[in-house]
């Protein structure tokens, strides 16, 4: 298409955004908030698998936290009791100190948070490193008979969990977002169909002059995807500030422990980005061609 | 240039609308389209824009059958033959300038040959002056005329126009006639769908007689032939 068209083209989209402005913004909130919740549905289940993914590496082995103050001696002990169940295949231990050094490492840039604790709130602990996966049962229970135990942290359940409610937010998140999706659909294609109406003389002599059937409908085409567009705009904004405060809330307030299993904000907005770019430019530019294919005959 | 062989157009509903139509339009003819209300007059000319198709025979236009045509290439057949209506179809909220303008555009028209283009044909149907105003500051007559300005200024092979003064009192229908005749001693081709008696009489041009779907008159310099 040639250039000048190209001018006109664009002309007419935003005309047409413009002349019903309260289907443009009705269209583009109903982008914005269907995708504004499959942010939300991704921020759960990005952050779940992310979670059992960590949890998975420490899959065949088992820490046992112990209670406070036992004296050196007892602790020697207790790893070789340990070591002698059946199925254990050997025992590490870690003390507070090193979980604490572990943990900042882990932590990476945030690591500094960890300098401002009083005292260490970390237990020592063994991690008991199982021959088979199918023998971890039956060693969790016999470590929980120890009295030195105090806790068994025991990574099979939390994976099983988090697999099993990531799959279920997955599925009544897609109905969600499928059904928003049709809605949204509706919507532009109701906003389109107004602007073809109130066009509706000027395109009928286009057509007598000899317009091609795609210069008559491409400004109704960059119309609807316009308006997903700058849905899908405010959907990421949005999703960028709400996962921010609540990644800094959760990181700095709460559960300092988390932050390591959080997704970062970039790398959430990575993979939200184009998605979000592509789905609502994708489901404006549909509105519009079923609202061509119904209203518009050429 | 445009010829009718053995055309008919039979609607959904039954009605045979044109039966067997033969026809050969030269280049450069004044040709007045008559007959009473429901003979097929509309219809000739639906099927010449491609609005409609014919149930059977074919349409060639320039050495082409336009009935397999693709309907991809319907607008490139638009811009060969242009048409006015009864009813002007002009927009109201641009000046006649840019409802000129607006058909060149539509067709990807470059803004000089627009501003070369526009004036001229403004000119050719007598509303230079008024080319700022808008179609509601004009009389029936004006709007017909602006509306031929917009049919011609693409360079069509041949002007339709289907009861262009259909809507107009004798003296405003005379003016437009004026601009016709002069567009079509420029060399444009015109073929005029009208009830009108005075005017076919008076302008002593070929007349082919529409009846029940069937020609059943075709004289040059004819009459219109039928009482009023
Ligand atoms: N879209 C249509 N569907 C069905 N029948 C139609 C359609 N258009 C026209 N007809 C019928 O075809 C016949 C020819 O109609 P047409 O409009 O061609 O007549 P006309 O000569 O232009 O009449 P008028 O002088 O009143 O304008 C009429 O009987 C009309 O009712
Ligand atoms: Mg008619």
């Amino acid at each position: 298409m040639k250039l000048r068209s190209i001018q006109y083209v664009l002309q007419q989209s935003f005309r047409g955004i413009w002349r019903n402005k309260g289907m443009s913004v009705a269209s583009i909130s109903s982008v914005a908030a269907s995708l504004t919740i499959l942010g939300l549905i991704m921020i759960l289940i990005l952050n779940m698998s992310h979670l059992a993914g960590l949890a998975q590496s420490q899959f065949d082995s088992v820490q046992a936290f112990l209670v406070d103050d036992l004296e050196p001696a007892d602790i020697e002990v207790l790893g070789k009791q340990i070591a002698d169940i059946s199925g254990v295949a050997y025992v590490q231990y870690e003390s507070k100190e090193a979980a604490l050094a572990n943990m900042k490492e882990r932590w990476g840039q945030q690591g500094y948070l960890l300098d401002t604790l009083e005292e260490n709130p970390l237990p020592n602990s063994y991690i008991v490193h199982v021959g088979h996966i199918s023998e971890s049962d039956h060693v969790v229970e016999q470590l929980n008979s120890f009295t030195e135990i105090d806790e068994v942290k025991y990574y099979r359940d939390i994976i099983d969990n988090l697999i099993r409610a990531a799959e279920l937010i997955r599925s009544v998140g897609l109905l969600v977002i499928v059904t928003l999706v049709f809605i949204t659909i509706f919507i532009i294609s109701n906003t389109i169909k107004l602007t073809i109406n109130a066009r509706k003389r000027e395109i009928n002599i286009m057509k007598y002059v000899g317009a091609t059937n795609w210069f008559v409908r491409w400004p109704f085409m960059i119309e609807g995807t316009l308006l997903g567009f700058i849905g899908a705009c405010i959907a990421l904004i949005l999703v960028y500030f709400g996962y921010h405060t609540v990644f800094d809330m959760v990181t700095t307030r709460f559960f300092v422990i988390f932050s390591a299993y959080l997704l970062t904000v970039q790398e959430m907005m990575s993979r939200t980005v184009m998605m979000f770019i592509v789905l609502g430019a994708g489901v404006g530019a549909l509105g519009s061609i079923i609202s061509l294919r119904r209203y518009l005959e050429v | 240039m445009i010829e009718f062989r053995n055309i008919h157009k039979t609607y959904d509903n039954g009605v045979h609308a044109l039966e067997g139509i033969n026809l050969k339009i030269n280049k450069g003819e004044f040709l007045f389209l008559v007959g009473p209300s429901g003979a097929g007059k509309s219809t000739f000319i639906k099927l010449l824009l491609k609005e409609e198709e014919p149930t059977s025979g074919s349409i060639i236009v320039d050495d082409e059958d336009i009935t397999i045509y693709s309907k991809r290439k319907t607008p490139y057949l638009r811009r060969k033959i242009s048409v006015v209506f009864q009813d002007f179809r002009l927009l109201e909220e641009k000046t006649l300038y840019e409802n000129v303008a607006f058909a060149m555009q539509v067709v990807g028209a470059s803004p000089k040959e627009i501003r070369r283009q526009v004036p001229m044909v403004l000119g050719m149907v007598g509303l230079s002056d008024r080319a700022k105003q808008y179609p509601h500051q004009l009389s029936g007559g004006e709007k017909q005329r602006v509306s031929i300005a917009r049919a011609i200024v693409n360079r069509p092979i041949i002007l339709i126009a289907d009861e262009p003064t259909g809507n107009l009192d004798p003296d405003t229908a005379w003016e437009v006639m004026k601009v016709l005749r002069h567009i079509s001693r420029r060399g444009t081709t015109i073929l005029m769908a009208t009830h009108a008696k005075d005017i076919v009489d008076v302008m002593q041009q070929r007349v082919v007689a529409l009846e029940k779907g069937r020609i059943v008159r075709d004289v040059q310099r004819g009459i219109y032939g039928y009482e009023t």
